[in-house]
């Protein structure tokens, strides 16, 4: 059974397989690193924990970032009325991505990071070594290259097409995410500029353009699911959007507290990063109420799950969890320990995680020829996989939080000479580590789960 | 939303309140690259501190450590180790990170391990006045105290 409004949207589909490799990949480091936490010498020769975590955070990115392209080869040819500019195109980066990706994570897990830093050549073009922008130099030319290529075939599609505000959004988020990217390669040897501007990827992404990816995708869905009038979700979408970047902009200035800048930083970003959680509110109201108000029952049941939880742990993770260390004067005593750590799994997961994994969800059935819709059977598996996930991701928060508060308590707030050290504060806070580390195993077998319904309706998609 | 507020009403707050603050943003990130030179002692940038950032990054510290606060959280911060462990002297402190990056890895059974980066004297030293370098960074106070 056919079942794509337009052939080309099938590049989607290995770009979200693939997307869902890097994800188990993510985990099983994930798994690792968190035993490290606890029995430090564990693999500490074959896998020592920055070359773990350097694999943990890439493959996070970098899956993300398929689930984004399968995600905009998808619902840009749909929202456009139009066939994608290049199948073909489409699918060579495709491989050249998977490979250049696929190349890296060896090149992490084969040999020291200094010898692939040599081997790359890195010393005539320095910039490896800082956090989430590991990858070698060549690498990041790769991604600059594919992501010209993505950008030239969405974009020719666009302009083909119905020019729909989804699709503008989702474009504009796109090119603002390879633009912000080309500050990896400014790397001075002054580490205060290095500082500043790495912010300038780090944060004008995830809190910043890619929300703008993550706004048309949830908006895309909720058309796709609900059957609400455009123009309302669209306004809603504009209205989310507005607040996300007058708020994100400015926001930047909370990683400016520590950073031999100017102090007006102190209160602009605290000003500025306070209203931060407001688009993420404004989009969990927009979901439930779109919801609500649906004019149809999709039969794609998981697929509205997905849409409502990512909106409900994108406001916990990036919006609750974000306010709570983002004024200045908590950040003094938060910067840099577990509270950081806390915020950054339940954001990521909630807010792109689960965006990338709804747009799975609603389109894998189609992409396989199965139909609108899995099977029941599937579909109960998907969820499932959903509530053990969420609940699981819920817990390791909850957990850090925990570490962290004490962490502050014992390491931060004591005066020199009264406060502890860092490694005997670890000591101190290892039980939080451990049931992180089981809630972490619960998140693993939530993510099999989940992969299994892709299992259940193997047979009706070969016959399709 | 009521019917008043139309979405070309909310497509130009968000054309025109992110155009807005993207300027000001520009604007305030250029003021403040004039403002650093005071504060971030960058006349102190030798030869041996600029070897020793590119150590830092080609052996991934920041893959453990923090350095003032960001990187990972499994091991101690290092923008005021300066301080904490060479007490704010430049030989005791070449001192110390020489030793103590010869007896990498403790093996202590259980405790984090720090790998062997098999680095030279040379090479440990230029990383001593980077992180030198980077304690005297003015960072408004932060650390709160000097265990990081």
């Amino acid at each position: 059974m056919n079942t794509l409004k337009y052939q080309s949207q099938s590049v989607a589909k290995p770009y979200f397989t693939f997307a869902l490799i890097l994800f188990v990949g993510q985990i099983i480091f994930g798994l690792i690193m968190g035993l490290q936490y606890v029995v430090g010498d564990f693999l500490a020769g074959a896998i020592p924990f920055n070359v773990a975590r350097m694999v943990h955070t890439n493959l996070l990115i970098v899956w993300l970032l398929f689930g984004f392209m399968g995600a905009a080869y998808y619902l840009i040819p749909e929202e456009a009325e139009t066939e994608l500019y290049s199948p073909k195109l489409a699918m060579i980066l495709f491989w050249v991505f998977a490979a250049a990706g696929t190349l890296t994570v060896l090149g992490y897990l084969l040999v020291p990071y200094s010898t692939l830093a040599h081997i790359t050549g890195n010393e005539y073009f320095p910039t490896m070594g800082r956090e989430f922008l590991e990858m070698p130099t060549i690498t990041k030319g790769g991604v600059v290259v594919v992501a010209l290529g993505f950008l030239f075939n969405v974009g020719m599609t666009i302009l083909r097409g119905r020019k729909t505000v989804i699709n503008l959004v989702m474009i504009t988020g796109l090119i603002g995410l390879a633009v912000f990217f080309l500050f990896s390669f400014y790397n001075p040897s002054n580490l205060a500029l290095d500082k500043l501007f790495w912010w300038w990827v780090v944060h004008l992404w995830v809190e910043g353009v890619w929300e703008l990816i993550m706004g048309a995708m949830l908006a895309f869905i909720l058309v796709k699911v609900t059957g609400v009038d455009r123009e309302v979700i669209e306004k809603w979408l504009y209205v989310i959007i507005a607040m996300a970047l007058i708020s994100g902009i400015l926001g930047t200035g909370h990683h400016f507290y520590w950073l031999s800048t100017p102090e007006y930083w102190q209160w602009i970003g605290s000003i500025f990063s306070a209203i931060e959680p407001l688009p993420f509110f404004a989009m969990m109201l927009y979901a439930f109420n779109m919801v609500n108000r649906r004019r149809r029952e999709h039969p794609n049941k998981a697929a509205v799950l997905w849409a409502l939880g990512c909106a409900v742990m994108a406001f916990l993770g990036a919006g609750v969890w974000g306010f709570l260390h983002t004024l200045s004067p908590v950040n003094y005593y938060t910067h840099g320990t577990q509270i950081t750590a806390a915020h950054g799994h339940m954001a990521f997961y909630g807010a792109y995680a689960m965006i990338v994994l709804t747009m799975i969800s609603y389109a894998m059935p189609k992409l396989r020829g199965i139909g609108e819709a899995s099977t029941n059977k599937a579909q109960v598996l998907e969820m499932w996989g959903f509530w053990l996930m969420t609940v699981a991701m819920v817990f390791i928060t909850l957990f850090l939080t925990g570490a962290g508060i004490l962490q502050v308590w014992l390491q931060r707030l004591p005066e020199t000479g009264q406060a502890m050290s860092f490694m005997e504060t670890q000591d101190k806070v290892a039980i939080f580590y451990w049931m992180r580390e089981v809630s972490g195993v619960i998140f693993m077998i939530g993510l099999v789960v989940y992969l299994l319904n892709f299992c259940i309706d193997r047979k009706k998609a070969a016959s399709s | 939303m009521s019917e008043t507020f139309t979405k070309s009403m909310a497509r130009n707050i968000y054309y025109g309140g992110s155009l807005f603050f993207l300027l000001i943003f520009l604007g305030l990130t250029m003021h403040t690259t004039r403002e650093m030179p005071k504060t971030d002692h960058r006349e102190n940038i030798t030869p041996s501190v600029v070897r020793g950032k590119a150590l830092w990054e080609e052996n991934n510290c920041v893959g453990c450590h923090t350095l003032i606060g960001e990187g990972a959280y499994f091991a101690p911060e290092l923008g005021n180790v300066f301080y904490r462990r060479g007490g704010g002297d430049s030989a005791a402190f070449r001192g110390f990170l020489n030793g103590w990056m010869a007896a990498q890895p403790l093996n202590v059974p259980g405790r984090r391990q720090m790998p062997q980066f098999h680095l030279t004297e040379q090479q440990v030293n230029d990383l001593a006045d980077f992180l030198e370098w980077t304690a005297k960074i003015e960072v408004n106070q932060w650390p709160p105290n000097i265990e990081g």
